[in-house]
């Protein structure tokens, strides 16, 4: 090991652990391709991979020691890292339209597993029914790995906000981070399935009442997959919004559920909602929702060119806001048409996102929470210097180090977004494409952020196949950066993180 | 009664002395001049030894003991003692603390320790500033219950909103119970048309929070609200338990403490009260803050010298009522003379708490009213109480005398009496009765 300080070992031994177990999954649309007589090379392809790559790691020289903090982020990033590849294996043997190209496939299979809902497909209908049921899959997967992730391990490594949250117990010992993985994933797992299955059983009788008739049981199956996984992939190229409005309806409170905190739902479940109800987060996440829907269905009534009429207006823009602030990434229209004022408020609801603990991503209520509270009390004590008052979320009393992280972290997201959209105005500017700036923030915002659709070519029924191959794949890694909390990736790169 | 204290300091003389006359009382101290000095000042037995030990007890006759007084200015020496003398007999045992979490512990089962009632001097000091503080038109205040519950006797002036009104009209809080009043020397049970006068004196028992908030219907003059400055200087524990007590009574006092840490400990604990960190007797410091508009300043610092500077500056800047803490007995004279309205003396506190207890010999919860007319008493009901099981209007049907039920606490948990509420063993009520009647009372718990 010499010089090296981390138990790189005991990392890549979770990883070949997590890839093994990838299998499983691949089966069902390895099992789908069987029942539509599609080629089944694609998954066997990826079932063969994974599991052989995951025995190479777990069979690594050397003795895996337990896991601790900088053990943890190394596994984090390695397993966002290496499913990801994995997972774009069906797209590239598949290589039908556009994913014919690794790196669209890559593309593809990041923006599936980060929940994210960029989509680089073209013409949808090339592709086989298996291979887009595999897309919709890798987003449940991802959500599921996200939940696990914000409830287990990063409140445990006291990442930026994480640790706030609202659980039953946390302990300060890391080498314990293993039962406790599978102890909350154990709690989480049943009602994440749960939610989906219901999703599923909602949207299906739906269609079986004929209310539906678009909704049969593979789409059912498909956007349950992606609703209450907040991750946003349609089998549809319109998304959403290919289906009957009261299925645009029914999809927005499992959007609300995905990005509400799994841990207070659990409690919820178990007979105490008042956590839930009583969460400070909570209230300013719903709320943020309505709020940006009451405004954005102004902008639309005011707006002569849309037209939608009454209950149309209101679904479109609760539908389109709640989907922006989940991180979901579905559309019920195509909201790139719609006036200037609407997209640049869908625009700021991308840095929203939901509660802590659950499968949203972006920024998340709880730092907006928290930083907002800070700067009011900052204002107060700039008035009464000799002051202490501590800020508080839902009674408790945070932590000021807390608080430094939570600002760093906003400082830190907003600095990766503003380069990535300069980033995205030159390669565009390069290969001579023509990406205007509203265009290039929405898309840095998207990806990075982890929502899906932007705005112009990448809009809710465009894709990203336009742009440069340098963009996307610094995309792919914005979005496996974005999607495990920055810091994780971030400290990989410190010599401290290895050395010290 | 066989009383045996131990601890013949402030404390222990103060309530030897005055048990002295009708009973026959032992003082030990560790301090052989000091207890050969006690027996001359005082008609009492005195012994030299350690209080926490079993062959000083036994000297002691502590078996024979009815009441065991643990008394010394070292906590962890009175719950030992207590421990101790429960080994020996079966004394009623009070033990004297300062630290509120061993009470907190001892509420948990109230015989933790061995201990029967617990005294802690340092709530009871911060309860009796925040009465000072909050009640100022009451005559008389009293906690019930660990502070669950407390009673109130107020005078009704002829500029009081109240004077005229119905108890109906003047009871509207959920949590008060209107006891009694008394009427040129008589006890009158108040129903809900009976009209309060102008002279009255009415009592009222329920949460703190109601006794205050009734205060401030009866004389919002004198009352201090949510628009009135309180000022604590010094965040001892005295100091916290004041602003703990006062934000639970709906009111948010600022309080001042020098240390970082403390001050971060206090805000996080605090989150009605706002924490300054900084040197209370810095002049400076208190006019930028307006402390010299305060209607209240209240210094609980952790000297006498400190608390008397801190008080002096406040009263110079020009504070309306200043309250402060003062350790030492011998000062409190010293302090009121030079201007500060009230001094607190936490051991006398202590030892007027421990008096109020063993009044008439019986080991209850205690408040005289009016001459002993009556009495509001607390009482633990026992699994045999022939009251378990009853409901209030049962129960008062039952007793032939003016009674009224003022307060329930069960498993410290306050509940307002109602006709219907079912008495359960276990539960402590707090009792307004007729003093002829309290013995009888007393033994159907």
């Amino acid at each position: 090991m010499g010089l090296i300080r981390v138990d790189w070992r005991a990392s890549f031994d979770l990883t070949g652990r997590v890839l093994l177990y990838l299998a499983g999954p691949l089966s069902f649309p390895l099992f789908l391709a069987m029942l539509y007589g599609e080629s089944t090379l694609p998954f066997l392809a990826a079932i063969g991979a994974t599991l052989v790559l995951g025995g190479l790691l777990r069979g690594l020289p050397g003795d895996p020691g337990d896991l601790g903090p900088r053990e943890a982020f190394l596994a984090v990033a390695s397993i966002w890292l290496l499913v990801a590849v994995v997972g774009s294996i069906p797209f590239a043997v598949a290589a039908t339209g556009t994913l014919a190209h690794p790196i669209n496939a890559v593309f593809e299979s990041m923006s599936g597993l980060t929940t994210t809902g960029a989509t680089v497909l073209e013409d949808f209908s090339v592709h086989g029914r298996s291979i887009l049921m595999w897309r919709q899959l890798i987003q449940w997967l991802g959500g599921l790995g996200i939940l696990v992730l914000a409830t287990a391990i990063l409140s445990e490594l006291g990442v930026g906000g994480a640790q706030l949250m609202d659980t039953e117990t946390q302990s300060k010992n890391v080498s314990k981070l293993t039962p406790r993985i599978s102890e909350t994933a154990r709690l989480i797992w049943g009602l994440y399935l749960g939610l989906t299955a219901l999703a599923a059983v909602v949207y299906y009788t739906l269609h079986l009442t004929g209310l539906a008739p678009q909704m049969d049981l593979y789409n059912a199956v498909a956007h349950a997959f992606t609703s209450v996984a907040t991750a946003g992939f349609s089998p549809e190229p319109a998304s959403v919004g290919a289906f009957a409005p009261i299925v645009q309806w029914a999809v927005v409170p499992f959007m609300i559920a995905g990005s509400t905190s799994f841990v207070l739902m659990y409690f919820a479940l178990k007979g105490d909602p008042m956590r839930l109800l009583k969460n400070e987060e909570f209230h300013f996440y719903l709320g943020s929702i309505a709020v940006f829907a009451a405004v954005v269905a102004g902008a639309l009534f005011i707006d002569p060119t849309v037209g939608f009429g009454g209950e149309a207006t209101i679904r479109h823009a609760v539908f389109n806001v709640a989907s922006m602030v989940t991180t979901t990434g579905y559309a019920s229209t195509d909201f790139d048409l719609w006036s200037s004022a609407a997209k640049h408020m869908l625009f700021l609801c991308m840095f929203l996102g939901g509660m802590v603990g659950s499968t949203t991503c972006s920024i998340k209520s709880l730092r907006w929470l928290v930083a907002l509270k800070a700067f009011k009390r900052n204002l107060f004590t700039s008035v009464h210097p000799e002051a202490v008052r501590p800020v508080r979320l839902s009674g408790k009393p945070i932590e000021e180090e807390a608080i430094r992280d939570i600002y760093a972290y906003l400082l830190l997201s907003i600095i990766i977004f503003t380069l990535l959209t300069v980033f995205i105005v030159v390669d565009s500017a390069r290969v001579g494409a023509n990406v205007s700036e509203f265009e290039a923030m929405g898309a840095a915002a998207s990806t990075f952020l982890n929502i899906g659709p932007a705005f112009g070519d990448a809009g809710p029924y465009g894709t990203y196949n336009g742009f440069p191959m340098t963009t996307k794949t610094a995309m792919i890694l914005l979005m496996w950066i974005g999607r495990i909390e920055i810091i994780p990736v971030l400290v990989l790169f410190t010599a401290a993180f290895w050395r010290s | 009664m066989h009383v045996v204290v131990v601890g013949a300091g402030e404390v222990g003389t103060s309530i030897a002395a005055n048990l002295a006359a009708d009973h026959n009382v032992v003082v030990i101290d560790i301090d052989p001049d000091r207890a050969e000095q006690l027996k001359y000042e005082l008609d009492v037995m005195t012994l030299a030894g350690d209080g926490a030990s079993l062959a000083t007890l036994e000297d002691a006759e502590v078996g024979a003991a009815d009441m065991f007084i643990a008394s010394t200015d070292d906590d962890r020496t009175n719950l030992v003692a207590c421990g101790t003398a429960k080994t020996v007999g079966d004394p009623f045992t009070i033990a004297r603390t300062k630290s509120v979490e061993y009470l907190r512990t001892w509420e948990l089962t109230e015989s933790a320790f061995g201990v029967d009632f617990m005294v802690c001097s340092d709530l009871l000091s911060a309860e009796s500033i925040v009465d000072v503080v909050g009640l100022p038109a009451a005559v008389d205040v009293d906690p019930f219950a660990g502070g669950l519950v407390q009673m109130a006797e107020f005078e009704i002036d002829a500029d009081s909103p109240v004077a005229g009104q119905t108890v109906a009209e003047a009871d509207r809080f959920e949590s008060l119970t209107f006891a009694g009043l008394f009427r040129d020397g008589e006890i009158i049970l108040p129903r809900g048309d009976t009209a309060i006068e102008t002279g009255d004196r009415a009592v009222v028992i329920g949460s703190p929070e109601s006794v205050q908030a009734f205060a401030n219907d009866l004389a919002p003059e004198e009352t201090p609200d949510e628009a009135d400055e309180i000022v604590i200087i010094g965040g001892s524990e005295i100091g916290y338990q004041t602003a703990r007590l006062l934000e639970k009574r709906g009111l948010s006092p600022r309080l001042i403490e020098q240390d970082h840490d403390r001050a971060r400990w206090l805000a996080e604990e605090l989150p009605g009260t706002l924490v300054m960190e900084h040197d209370a007797t810095d002049t400076d410091f208190l006019a930028r803050e307006h402390v010299d508009e305060s209607d209240f300043v209240v210094a609980t610092l952790d000297s006498d010298e400190r608390n008397l500077l801190a008080s002096v500056l406040a009263k110079r800047l020009g504070t309306d009522r200043v309250v402060a803490v003062v350790d030492n007995g011998e000062y409190v004279t010293l302090f009121e003379e030079i201007g500060i309205d009230v001094a607190v003396n936490p051991r006398q506190v202590t030892a007027e708490e421990i008096i109020r207890f063993t009044y008439g010999g019986v080991a209850e919860n205690i408040a005289v009213l009016e001459n002993d007319q009556a009495e509001v008493l607390e009482l633990q009901l026992t699994e045999d109480s022939e009251l378990v099981g009853c409901s209030i209007e049962e129960a008062a049907a039952g007793i032939d005398t003016n009674l009224v039920f003022g307060a329930i606490t069960r498993d410290r948990e306050l509940i307002t009496p109602r006709g219907d509420t079912e008495l359960a063993a276990g539960d402590h009520i707090v009792v307004f009765v007729e003093s002829s009647f309290v013995e009888a009372l007393a033994s159907m718990a």
